[in-house]
């Protein structure tokens, strides 16, 4: 499994996270990131890869399990 | 590949270095800007940096030679020889590429005769900022020449000081020209009720004072006192250095939808300096977006590491800018053209979203103070969701939000 990680100090609810996975990441009414699994399964790597690479701040990333 | 110069080393620049190395290149990387010792990021250069609320080690963007094992020469690049397959640099020492990855951004355009005064500024370097900073701790009037994001930033950052602001713009409204009458409207409000005076339909007709500037002095003949002034009427791409090299150039450095360089070998373009040609909008586009530029580095990136799955750059273009401590952000291509929707969240803090459309083409839009709005567009704009649902799926969330705060 892939846990989750997020710091909302750093995010700027920009939502490059959101379009790229949004059944793993949403944003709460003041744009501040929100993570809807705190775990997902290794096939979904790609994905939230891909949500931690386009978030201009940094602000989200992945720890292995 | 065995060596690539990427010349530039700001957010682009940098991206495409990280980028490489993410992408298990092990050849040989150069990066040369004259800043390239202590790269910075800008967009806090008119926010965090300049009201003081971030040192300005906090805009790093890392260190180039630790993290991902580039040389870097903090040296100004003044030719190519494209054919040669080298640089030039200002101490004239050449330098030879397998690949170049040109990011050297843009640079603002300036008043004629504001050199001949002090106190007027231009924002794109951080010692810009600095010296911005330090003028408006004199403490004001300051008149921001140009009604576009960052003079609007800097007046809303210069007000939190405690700054008497002016803001002047030749057109109709700030922004009118990109963002069309009604948007434009909503951002003139948001100075206004937040104590920026905006004076529309007069440009500058020259800067009085002797020595440090004293006023500017309007077409129709008004004189706005100052003590500073921010000169932000636009940018200019940095190709003068690609000039006569046979790298096509017209309003940037012309690339084809790979980042290509068109009409020569091995020379990509991305960020503030590039107009490449984008499917989608189905002609050549040059954006001044950050996320653009860190997306176009992941473009170059790629197919400098993958020859044989050239991957083409579409742009979800995407602005945002701090004003008066609200966030605004815009989505899309905006076109003053296009119809607009303007949708209104109630109640506690306003919400805003105004959305941009040709029939019911969903085309772009501006969001103030609903972030999870821009989510929403954003997704609609990747499903080409007709601009009506996504206007019901907003006043569906405005309502769940307005219950749930109840
Ligand atoms: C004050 C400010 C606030 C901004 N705020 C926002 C914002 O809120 N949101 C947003 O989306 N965008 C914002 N932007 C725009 C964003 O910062 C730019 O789109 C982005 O910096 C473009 O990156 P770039 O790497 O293409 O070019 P640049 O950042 O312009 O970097 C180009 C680099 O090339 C170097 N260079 C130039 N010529 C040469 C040469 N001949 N040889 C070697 N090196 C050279 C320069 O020294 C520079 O370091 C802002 C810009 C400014 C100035
Ligand atoms: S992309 Fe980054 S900054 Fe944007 S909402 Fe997601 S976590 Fe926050």
């Amino acid at each position: 499994m892939i846990k989750i990680r997020k710091d909302i100090e750093t995010c700027e609810g920009y939502a490059n996270c959101v379009v790229a996975a949004s059944d793993v990441y949403d944003l709460d009414d003041d744009g501040k990131v929100v993570i809807l699994r705190p775990t997902v399964d290794e096939s979904e790597r790609d994905k939230v890869d891909e949500a931690v690479r386009s978030c201009p701040t940094a602000a989200i990333w992945l720890e292995d399990d | 590949m065995d060596h690539v110069v990427v010349v530039g080393g700001s957010v682009g620049g940098i991206r495409t270095v990280s980028g490489l190395r993410a992408a298990r290149c092990d050849g040989a990387i150069t990066l040369v800007d004259p800043e390239a010792a202590a790269p910075y990021d800008r967009p806090p250069l008119s926010k965090q940096v300049l009201a003081g609320t971030w040192e300005p080690e906090k805009a790093s963007l890392g260190d180039p030679g630790s993290q991902w094992n580039a040389r870097v020469i903090a040296e100004r690049t003044t030719s190519v020889n494209v054919d040669a397959h080298e640089i030039t640099l200002r101490t004239g020492e050449r330098l030879g590429y397998d690949a170049l990855v040109i990011a050297t951004g843009a640079a603002p355009r300036t008043l004629p005769g504001a050199a001949t005064h002090d106190g007027v500024h231009v924002l794109r370097t951080m010692t810009d900022c600095l010296d911005l900073r330090q003028s408006l701790e004199r403490g004001g009037p300051l008149v921001v020449v140009g009604g576009g994001f960052i003079g609007a930033e800097v007046a809303s950052t210069a007000r939190a000081l405690g700054v008497e602001v002016t803001i002047a713009e030749a057109l109709g409204a700030p922004m009118a020209h990109v963002l069309g009458d009604q948007v434009a409207a909503l951002l003139t409000t948001l100075h206004e009720r937040n104590g920026v005076t905006v004076r529309c339909g007069a440009g500058v007709r020259a800067l009085d004072g002797d020595g440090r500037v004293e006023a500017v002095l309007l077409d129709d003949g008004s004189r706005l006192p100052a003590d500073t002034v921010v000169v932000g009427i636009g940018v200019m791409p940095n190709t003068g250095w690609l000039e006569g090299s046979g790298i096509r150039l017209d309003n940037g450095v012309v690339c084809d939808e790979y980042c290509a360089a068109v009409d020569v070998e091995d020379v990509y373009a991305l960020g503030d300096v590039a107009r490449w040609r984008d499917r989608q909008a189905g002609r050549h586009v040059r954006l001044e977006h950050w996320t653009n530029a860190t997306e176009q580095a992941n473009t170059v990136a790629h197919n400098l590491t993958h020859p044989d799955d050239q991957r083409a750059h579409t742009a979800r273009p995407y602005f945002w800018s701090d004003q008066h401590g609200v966030k605004i952000q815009l989505m899309g291509y905006a076109d003053p053209a296009s119809s607009v929707t303007i949708v209104r969240q109630e109640g506690g803090r306003e919400r805003i979203a105004a959305i941009y459309h040709d029939g019911d083409e969903l085309r772009a839009a501006l969001t103030i103070n609903w972030p999870r709005a821009l989510a929403t567009v954003r997704a609609a704009l990747e499903a080409k969701t007709p601009a009506s649902d996504a206007v019901k799926q907003l006043e569906r969330s405005q309502r769940a939000g307005c219950s749930s705060s109840a």
